[in-house]
């Protein structure tokens, strides 16, 4: 017999009779120069097979030895999350067999985490949610497959598969939350700012280049829903490797809509790993996983305990960065947003980017114009995070410091953008190449205006008669002809002083 | 041929010191074993790879570095064998399997760089059981190991081949390695000095791994003396070994070179020798006490209550380990590869299942599977959690026995050589070899087997000593006092029957 598949309910349809509960994985690819276990490098996209020695391909004879830097890095993670740093700690083996695997087990952490029970907070909306996270584990990437032949790129039907072990080794840190229970509206929000704020506080802590589109940092979304009321939790899905900030959002609204078709219908959610569809938004089953699946961790004898001093604890719980929350109430301050505008700001991940133009000399105000406007709307064509735009907070500042001079103006500055975004150079140069800076020729622009005049008799009427803010047509007037090359503000001062 | 028969009679110190004189050379002594080889080793069967050339270049530069006067070791120029276990760039490193038939690592093995470093000669790859599981070397895939002093018997196990090959003078000096006793047992059944030093002591990195908390490679000799001089070769910290000790190595040649043992308390333990332990065997071993006794030694006895579970916590950690350890061998990336019969385009999960099967001995699957069952949720705690906290005890009861003496005797094996073929059916009884050895691995502990004569069937007896962690030389200064009383006694060393005459007979 097989079951016909549910129909999704409406996101908040679902709502109103399920309360979703979330959980967060999320995997953060070290920065390290070398590799978790030995000493090959950590470069992204080397040829394949390349960035490989005895130990990572996992070699008959190879041990592994710890990247202390990595050790490191996890702690001041864990510190930065208001963890508990352990004070003795083993590695585990996770064994189970896969090609990507070079020794079929993967040298992790089980029960001996490096750091565990922390917490964080997050903003959605204005108001701020606590996200408890259990546990800040170290272990190592595995390899890559590529699958080739067959129709979807997956194992399943592929004429042959092809592995490259440079990421085999790559230090990661799994961060782990508890069970997030917020109001199911909230939910889809609070895991993308989640996520967001584990990428800006990476950055800020210098650990990670948390690169999305190189999985440098990775998502899993675990999802399960239960009756309003019910106390216990729902059989969980674990949506793998999502891979944007918008598709954390939109594959928590997925699974949400698709629970609620399955609970709805009187079946029974499968607990499995499910795939996520960045074109469509929707996910499809990957392995089924039950709780049967049996890894056999054992402690990795290969490895001596990690055992952290006190001392060096402090010492790296003094390097770390200001905390996100604070970080943002002092920002918010020192810029005089409002809370509407600094809520977008951060909502559109552009805390950093703003903050990192206005250190580059624009106001506040220019910055956050550009970032969660211009290049909002360009950022969401593409699809892609603003991050990954293809322009640097420099830049921007640049090109607001050459509308202050005078030399464009707004309308051109879009073009100085896409000039800046289609790689044909810094600001000042894509103006010198698309001929864009503002007609500063008086006489020029003294005769555009009288022409302008003469064709608009009514409005210069209205202009002598005092009704300066008339001039708008005529400035649009001049601005057509001069094809926009002209500073507006003299334009209006041109009008003005010949119709007064 | 008797001039260079006599080169491969020689010790590890003896021809040392041969060309230290500039008496010999190191090529002289280098074709010396290879012709021995050569001669015997079609009966022996104790090499399973023979590197002529190698070890010829390898003797003719430390022939070089002697007449320059510039030796890199006291060891510079003296052959000798190391296990199939250990890898070796520029020759195969099987580890006894089919599954690993022809591959040749790209990497040395710490101990073999420091072997090539310190200029010695390797002639060859020793036989072993298949991933050194066995106790008598017949679980190799690639045929057994003979003894020298009856080539019906089994030379021990799983270092068989190296034991063998330093018995029947094929080499002076050999690599073995030791998870339960696989360097010490067939020292005790073939008459060889066979050392497991401190867990620790001994970089494993390169070495294909059984079971990562037990294995530790060591000497393979005829002497004490030899055996410390090749320990201090191989020992010291290896910073690619994460369970490497970061402490130099013991005073090893110096404790051999001493063999003193007046005021020494020397600890007979109770639970290791008595019942099932051969009458022959037991009264060598009592002998030996004797000896050290009058050379001044207090005797006490000592009791070890927990080693009576050391070998059911042995078969639990050891196989659970190994089911891990063992899982790299899939055919993704090198060694065997066996299609599935009868699967058009089969998975990559179905080829590793072929390979495995094709692969493996009956040992090693049986160890895997015992470990998968050990390791697996449910069965973790009963079986490899408690396998730890005996673990455990037993380091206690090393721990408290070490309080009351010095170093601790036993006897190494509780039998003579065995029939070929005799235990092969019987796992159990095969397991019971290393009955009195586990418990030296379990608490990481060192531990030596000296030749302690003949037992009632004209076989050698081997009595095993065991010291405090890292307190190695302990070993050697007891072990060399007890070899040189038995020397006097015997008038020589008992050596193997050469067995040329045999062969030829």
């Amino acid at each position: 017999m097989t079951l016909t598949q549910p129909e999704l309910v409406p996101f908040e349809q679902a709502l109103t009779r399920y309360e979703p509960v979330m959980g967060l994985e999320v995997h953060v690819e070290l920065n390290t120069a070398t590799k978790m276990f030995c000493g090959c490098p950590t470069t992204f996209g080397g040829e394949p097979n390349t960035h490989v020695c005895p130990v990572c391909l996992g070699l008959p004879g190879s041990l592994p030895v710890v990247n202390g830097k990595a050790v490191e890095s996890a702690i001041r993670i864990g510190l930065a999350l208001n963890c508990e740093i352990a004070e003795w700690c083993r590695f585990a083996r996770k064994n189970y067999f896969y090609p990507d695997m070079p020794k079929n087990f993967q040298t992790s952490q089980y029960d001996e985490p490096i750091a565990f029970d922390g917490w964080t907070e997050v903003e959605v909306d204005g108001e701020t949610y606590r996200i408890e996270i259990e546990r800040a584990h170290m272990e190592e990437d595995t390899g890559k497959s590529t699958h080739v032949g067959g129709a979807t790129g997956r194992i399943h039907g592929a004429e042959h598969s092809l592995l490259d072990y440079n990421r085999a080794g790559i230090p990661l840190i799994e961060i782990v939350t508890k069970p997030i229970f917020v109001p199911g509206g909230k939910a889809p929000a609070v895991a993308r700012a989640y996520v967001q704020q584990l990428r800006d506080l990476m950055l800020a802590l210098d650990v990670s280049d948390v690169r999305m589109d190189q999985g440098s940092l990775r998502a899993d979304v675990n999802l399960s829903l239960r009756p309003h009321g019910v106390t216990t939790l729902g059989t969980r899905s674990e949506t793998k490797n999502v891979n944007s900030f918008r598709s954390v959002e939109r594959a928590v609204r997925y699974e949400v809509s698709r629970h609620a078709g399955i609970l709805d219908s009187g079946q029974r959610v499968v607990q499995e790993t499910r795939h996520f569809h960045e074109d469509t938004g929707t996910t499809s089953p990957g392995r089924e996983k039950s709780d049967a699946e049996d890894y056999r961790y054992f402690p990795e004898p290969d490895l001596a305990p990690v055992a952290p001093s006190r001392e060096w604890v402090e010492e790296l719980r003094a390097t770390l960065p200001e905390p996100p929350a604070e970080r943002r109430r002092r920002l918010q301050a020192e810029w005089g947003f409002s809370d509407l505008e600094m809520r977008d700001t951060v909502g559109a991940g552009a805390l950093d980017l703003v903050a990192s133009t206005i250190a580059s000399g624009a106001s506040p105000q220019a910055a956050r114009k550009w970032w969660l406007s211009e290049l909002a709307r360009r950022a969401n064509e593409q699809g892609v995070e603003l991050s990954a735009l293809a322009i640097t907070p420099a830049q921007v500042a640049r090109i607001q410091a050459l509308v202050d001079e005078g030399k464009i103006n707004d309308k051109l500055a879009r073009q100085v953008f896409d000039g800046v975004l289609a790689g044909e150079g810094e600001p000042d140069e894509v103006v010198e190449k698309r001929g864009l800076a503002v007609v500063s020729d008086e006489g020029a622009l003294s005769e555009a205006v009288d022409r302008a005049i003469a064709a608009n008799p009514d409005v210069a009427e209205k202009i002598r008669g005092g009704k300066v803010q008339a001039a708008g047509a005529l400035i649009g007037a001049v601005m057509k002809e001069m094809r926009g090359q002209a500073d507006a503000g003299r334009v209006r001062e041109l009008i003005v002083e010949k119709l007064s | 041929m008797g001039g260079t028969t006599d080169l491969a009679e020689l010790t590890g110190a003896e021809l040392a010191d041969a060309l230290a004189a500039g008496e010999t050379t190191s090529v002289e002594a280098t074709r010396a074993c290879l012709d021995r080889i050569e001669a015997l080793d079609g009966t022996l069967g104790s090499f399973l790879h023979v590197d002529a050339e190698g070890a010829l270049a390898a003797a003719a530069e430390a022939d070089e570095r002697r007449s320059a006067a510039s030796p890199a070791s006291p060891l510079d120029g003296v052959p000798v064998a190391v296990k199939d276990l250990l890898c070796t760039v520029g020759q195969p490193t099987t580890a006894g399997s089919r599954i690993l038939e022809g591959w040749v690592p790209p990497y040395d093995a710490t101990v073999v760089t420091r072997l090539r470093r310190a200029g010695l000669p390797i002639l060859g790859k020793t036989n072993l059981d298949e991933f050194a599981m066995g106790s008598s070397t017949e679980h190799s895939a690639y045929g057994p190991t003979r003894n020298p002093w009856d080539t019906e018997r089994t030379p021990g196990g799983s270092g068989g081949g190296s034991a063998a090959a330093v018995a029947a003078r094929l080499a002076p000096l050999a690599i073995g390695t030791d998870t339960g006793g696989s360097i010490r047992q067939p020292g005790a059944l073939t008459g060889t000095v066979g050392v497991k030093p401190t867990y620790g002591g001994v970089s494993r990195y390169g070495i294909v791994a059984m079971a990562s908390s037990l294995d530790q490679a060591g000497p393979v000799t005829r002497t004490v003396l030899d055996a410390a001089l090749l320990h201090e070769v191989i020992g010291g910290h290896d910073p690619l070994d994460s369970t490497s000790i970061d402490a130099p190595v013991p005073p090893v040649v110096e404790a051999a070179r001493r063999g003193d043992v007046a005021g020494l308390r020397i600890g007979v333990v109770k639970e290791l020798g008595g019942e099932g332990f051969q009458s022959g065997v037991q009264a060598r071993f009592e002998e030996s006490v004797q000896l050290l006794t009058e050379a001044g030694a207090t005797v006490v006895e000592v009791s070890c209550p927990s080693f009576a579970h050391a070998l059911a916590a042995y078969y639990l950690v050891m196989p659970s380990e190994v089911s891990s350890n063992l899982a790299r061998f899939d055919a993704m990336r090198y060694g065997l590869r066996v299609f599935p019969e009868g699967v058009d385009d089969p998975s990559a999960e179905q080829v590793m299942a072929a390979t495995r099967d094709a692969g493996f001995g009956d040992e090693v699957k049986r160890r895997i599977i015992l470990g998968t069952y050990a390791l697996s949720s449910g069965y973790y705690d009963a079986y490899y959690g408690s396998a730890q906290k005996v673990r455990a005890l037993v380091a206690r009861d090393f721990g408290r026995a070490f309080e009351q003496a010095d170093v601790l005797v036993s006897p190494t094996a509780p039998t003579t050589a065995f029939r070929m073929g005799e235990k092969l059916d019987d796992p159990l009884a095969m397991y019971l070899q290393d009955v009195a050895t586990i418990p030296a691995n379990l608490a990481g502990v060192p531990g030596l087997s000296l030749p302690a004569g003949l037992a009632e069937d004209g076989l050698p007896v081997g009595v095993q000593f065991l010291a405090p962690l890292q307190a190695d030389d302990r070993l050697y200064n007891a072990a060399a006092a007890l070899e040189r009383l038995l020397l006097e006694k015997w008038g020589g060393p008992l050596l193997a029957p050469s067995a040329t005459e045999e062969v030829s007979a």
